[in-house]
C-alpha cells in the first residue's frame, strides 16, 4: 500500500485527537461534568486509526461500547461528539446515545452498539446491502476479543463468508473482556485462527503499529472491493485505562504489564519514532498536537454553550414515520 | 375483486412490492423452496440474489436485515415460525427497535419480519407461540396481525413500504381461508382497526385467528336477539383506540378475544384502555377471552380448548348481557 506524507500526518492527527479527546473527557467525567458508563480508547489509537484510514469516507463502519475512538478515527468532527457526551441537542445522537454510542453517520458510521457482539450481524447486512446495490463500498466492523465469544461472531462471519460480502471484521484484542483475560475465554491462541472455520483470511498484527494495521486492513479492504469476500484482522492492543472509568478493581492486571504497555508500547510514541525515521520532523508533530488542542478547546466551548434538548425530545425518533403525530 | 387464500394474498403482496421496488428482497430459511407457502415462485421470478435462503442463524440474518435496511434496502425477513424470533431477540430489541432512537434519528430501518403463528395444530410448547404481546412491550416496533386475505395483502404491502420495522404475524390457522381481495394496488394503512360486523349490544374486539371465531359467535348471538359488533384490531402497534372506544360508546359492553396468553396480552391492553378512557360508557365489566397462562400441550384434546372459540366468545357476550 502506498502511504503519502499527507496520509502519515493525517494518521498522526487522528491519533492525537483520540488521545487528547479521551484525556479531556476523562477529566470532565471525574469532575462530574460528564456521566454514564465511560470506556476510553486510550492506548488503542493505532489500531483504530490504522483501520479507519484504510477506508473511504463513504465506507461504512460499525462499532462498540468503547465508542469514542472509532468516529474520530473515521474522521468525525469533535464538537458533535463532545456535545453528545454532555447530553446536548447538538450531539451526534442528539443526546439520545451518550458515551457508549457515539455515532456520526455523516462519516459512514452505522452505529456504535453497546450490547457486546451485537454489531457483527449489522455489519454483514450493510455489506450485503452494498453488494446488492452494486456499490463498491465496504463495511468495517470493530469488535473486541470478548465479543469474539458471542454467537453473533460465528453467525456473522459465516454469513459474510457464504455470501462473499465486502466486510472487514477487525478484532481489537486488548487482552481483556472487562476484567477477564482473553486467554481464559478461548481455547486457541489468537482470535484470527477462528477465520479458518469460515474459510476466510485471518491475520494478527501489532495493534500498536498504525502502519502495520493500515497495511493489513488495506489488504482486506482491497480484497473486499474486488468482490472476494470478508476478512478477519486481529490487532493486538491494550487499553491504558481500566475497563470503564470508575471501576475500582485494578488487580486483574499485573502493574508491570500496564507499565510495560504504557511506557514501551504507546502507539503515539511508537509512531513518532517511525515518522522521525521517515523524515517527518518532531516539531511538525508538536504543531499538529497544538492544533488538535485548539480544536478540542473549541469543541468544548461548542458543547458547553449548546442547549440541552427540550423534554419533548424524549419522544422523538422512536420511529422514522411517527405513529402518534 | 378476486378471490384468493390468505397465503396467496401474502404472496401477491411480496410479488407486487418486489416488482415496484428493487430494494425489496426476501431472506430466511428455505424461502426459495417456499416451505411456508408465501414465498412461492419468488426465486424463479426474481432470482436468488433477491430471494435468499439463509443458514439457520436467526440472530445473524435478522441483524443482517437491520444492516441492509440501514444502508437503503427494504429487507423482508421470513422467520419461518414466530417463536424463532426469540433466537434473534437481541438483534430485534437492541438493534432493530432501538437504532432510530439511539442514534438520534440518523438510522432508518425499513425492515419487515414475517412471523407465522402455527398454533392449534399439535406443535406443542416450543412451536405454538403467539409472541406479539412480548414484542408490543418494546417501543420502536410496529406489529400487525391481519385476519383476512385482503388485510393480509394490504397490510403486508404497507409494512414493506413503511420506513420503520414492522412484524407481520400471520395466523397459520387462516392460511387456507379464501376471501375477496380488491384488484390493483391494494394497500391497507397500519393502525386502523376495521369494523367487520356492526352491532348495538356488545363489542367484540378480536385479533388474528380470533376474528373469524368472533364473527361466528356474532352470528350465533344474532339468533338469540343479541346484536354484536366485531372490531378487527388488525394492527397492534399502532393501536386504533378511537375505533375501539367509539364502538364501546355505542354498545356499552366489551369482550376482547385474543389467541395469546392472557397475562400482558393485547386483550389486557385493550381492556386497560377502555377501563381508563371508556369507563363511563360501560354497562358491564370487561371480559377477556384469551389463552390461559399455561404452556401449549401436544394432545389435541388438551390444546383445542385453550384458545378463544366461537363458543367461548358467545358465552362471554351472553354473560355481559345477563
Ligand atoms: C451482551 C453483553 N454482555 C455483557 C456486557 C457487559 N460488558 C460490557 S463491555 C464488556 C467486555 C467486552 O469485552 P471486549 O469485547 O473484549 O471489548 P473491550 O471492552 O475490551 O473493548 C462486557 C462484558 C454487555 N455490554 N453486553
Ligand atoms: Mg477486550
Amino acid at each position: 500500500m502506498r502511504v503519502t506524507g499527507d496520509d502519515l500526518r493525517e494518521m498522526y492527527r487522528r491519533m492525537s485527537r483520540i488521545r487528547q479527546f479521551e484525556a479531556t473527557t476523562k477529566e470532565l467525567l471525574l469532575a462530574g461534568e460528564l456521566y454514564g458508563a465511560f470506556h476510553t480508547s486510550t492506548g488503542q489509537e493505532a489500531s483504530i486509526v490504522g483501520a479507519c484510514m484504510a477506508l473511504r469516507t463513504d465506507d461504512y463502519m460499525v462499532g462498540t461500547h468503547r465508542s469514542h475512538g472509532h468516529p474520530i478515527g473515521k474522521g468525525a468532527a469533535l464538537d458533535g461528539l463532545l456535545a453528545e457526551l454532555m447530553g446536548k441537542e447538538t450531539g451526534v445522537n442528539q443526546g439520545k446515545g451518550g458515551s457508549m454510542h457515539l455515532s456520526d453517520f455523516s462519516v459512514g458510521s452505522l452505529g456504535e452498539t453497546s450490547i457486546v457482539g451485537s454489531g457483527l450481524p449489522v455489519a454483514a447486512g450493510a455489506a450485503l446491502g452494498s453488494k446488492m446495490q452494486g456499490i463498491d463500498r465496504v463495511t468495517l466492523c470493530f469488535f473486541g476479543d470478548g465479543a469474539s465469544n458471542q454467537g453473533t461472531f460465528h453467525e456473522s462471519l459465516n454469513l459474510a463468508a457464504i455470501w462473499t460480502l465486502p466486510a472487514i471484521y477487525v478484532c481489537e484484542n486488548n487482552g481483556y473482556g472487562e476484567l477477564t483475560a482473553a486467554h481464559k475465554t478461548m481455547a486457541v491462541e489468537q482470535v484470527s485462527e477462528r477465520a479458518a472455520g469460515y474459510g476466510i483470511p485471518g491475520v494478527t498484527v501489532d495493534g500498536q503499529d498504525v502502519l502495520a494495521v493500515y497495511e493489513a486492513v488495506s489488504e482486506a479492504v482491497a480484497r473486499a472491493r474486488r468482490g472476494e469476500g470478508p476478512s478477519l484482522v486481529e490487532t493486538m492492543t491494550y487499553r491504558f485505562d481500566n475497563h470503564a472509568i470508575g471501576i475500582r478493581i485494578e488487580n486483574y492486571r499485573d502493574p508491570a504489564e500496564i507499565e510495560h504497555w504504557r511506557t514501551r508500547r504507546d502507539p503515539l510514541v511508537l509512531f513518532r519514532d517511525t515518522l522521525g525515521e521517515r523524515g517527518v520532523d518532531g516539531d511538525e508533530l508538536d504543531v499538529i498536537d497544538k492544533e488538535v488542542e485548539a480544536e478540542l478547546a473549541e469543541a468544548l466551548e461548542f458543547a458547553r454553550s449548546s442547549p440541552t434538548p427540550p423534554p419533548e425530545a424524549a419522544f422523538t425518533h422512536l420511529f422514522t414515520n411517527p405513529i402518534d403525530a | 375483486m378476486h378471490t384468493v387464500t390468505y397465503l396467496e394474498a401474502l404472496n401477491e403482496a411480496l410479488v407486487e412490492e418486489m416488482e415496484r421496488d428493487e430494494s425489496v428482497f426476501v431472506m430466511g430459511e428455505d424461502v426459495t423452496w417456499a416451505l411456508m407457502g408465501s414465498t412461492a415462485g419468488l426465486a424463479e421470478r426474481f432470482g436468488e440474489e433477491r430471494v435468499r435462503d439463509t443458514p439457520i442463524s436467526e440472530a445473524g440474518f435478522v441483524g443482517a436485515g437491520a444492516g441492509a435496511a440501514m444502508v437503503g434496502m427494504r429487507p423482508v425477513v421470513h422467520m419461518l415460525i414466530a417463536p424463532f424470533v426469540y433466537v434473534a431477540f437481541d438483534q430485534l430489541v437492541s438493534i432493530i427497535a432501538k437504532s432510530t432512537y439511539l442514534y438520534g434519528g440518523q438510522a432508518k430501518l425499513p425492515i419487515t419480519l414475517m412471523a407465522p403463528m402455527l398454533y392449534n395444530r399439535g406443535n406443542a410448547a416450543q412451536h405454538s407461540d403467539r409472541p406479539y404481546p412480548t414484542l408490543m412491550t418494546i417501543p420502536g416496533l410496529k406489529l400487525i396481525a391481519p385476519a383476512t386475505p385482503a388485510d393480509a395483502k394490504g397490510m403486508l404491502k404497507a409494512a414493506i413500504r413503511d420506513d420503520d420495522p414492522v412484524i407481520s404475524f400471520e395466523d397459520g390457522g387462516l392460511w387456507g381461508q379464501r376471501g375477496e381481495v380488491p384488484d390493483g394496488d391494494h394497500v391497507v394503512p397500519l393502525g386502523e382497526a376495521d369494523v367487520k360486523r356492526e352491532g348495538d349490544d356488545v363489542t367484540v374486539v378480536a385479533l388474528a385467528g380470533a376474528v373469524s371465531h368472533a364473527l361466528a359467535a356474532a352470528e350465533e348471538l344474532a339468533g338469540e336477539g343479541i346484536s354484536a359488533e366485531v372490531v378487527d384490531l388488525r394492527s397492534i402497534v399502532p393501536l386504533d383506540r378511537e375505533t375501539v372506544l367509539a364502538s364501546v360508546a355505542k354498545t356499552g359492553r366489551l369482550v376482547v378475544a385474543d389467541p395469546a396468553h392472557e397475562m400482558g396480552s393485547v386483550a389486557s391492553e385493550v381492556a386497560a384502555i377502555v377501563a381508563e378512557e371508556g369507563f363511563w360508557d360501560l354497562q358491564a365489566p370487561i371480559s377477556r377471552v384469551t389463552t390461559p397462562h399455561t404452556q401449549i400441550p401436544y394432545s389435541a384434546a388438551l390444546e383445542r380448548p385453550l384458545y378463544p372459540s366461537a363458543d367461548r366468545i358467545a358465552a362471554a357476550a351472553r354473560q355481559l348481557m345477563a
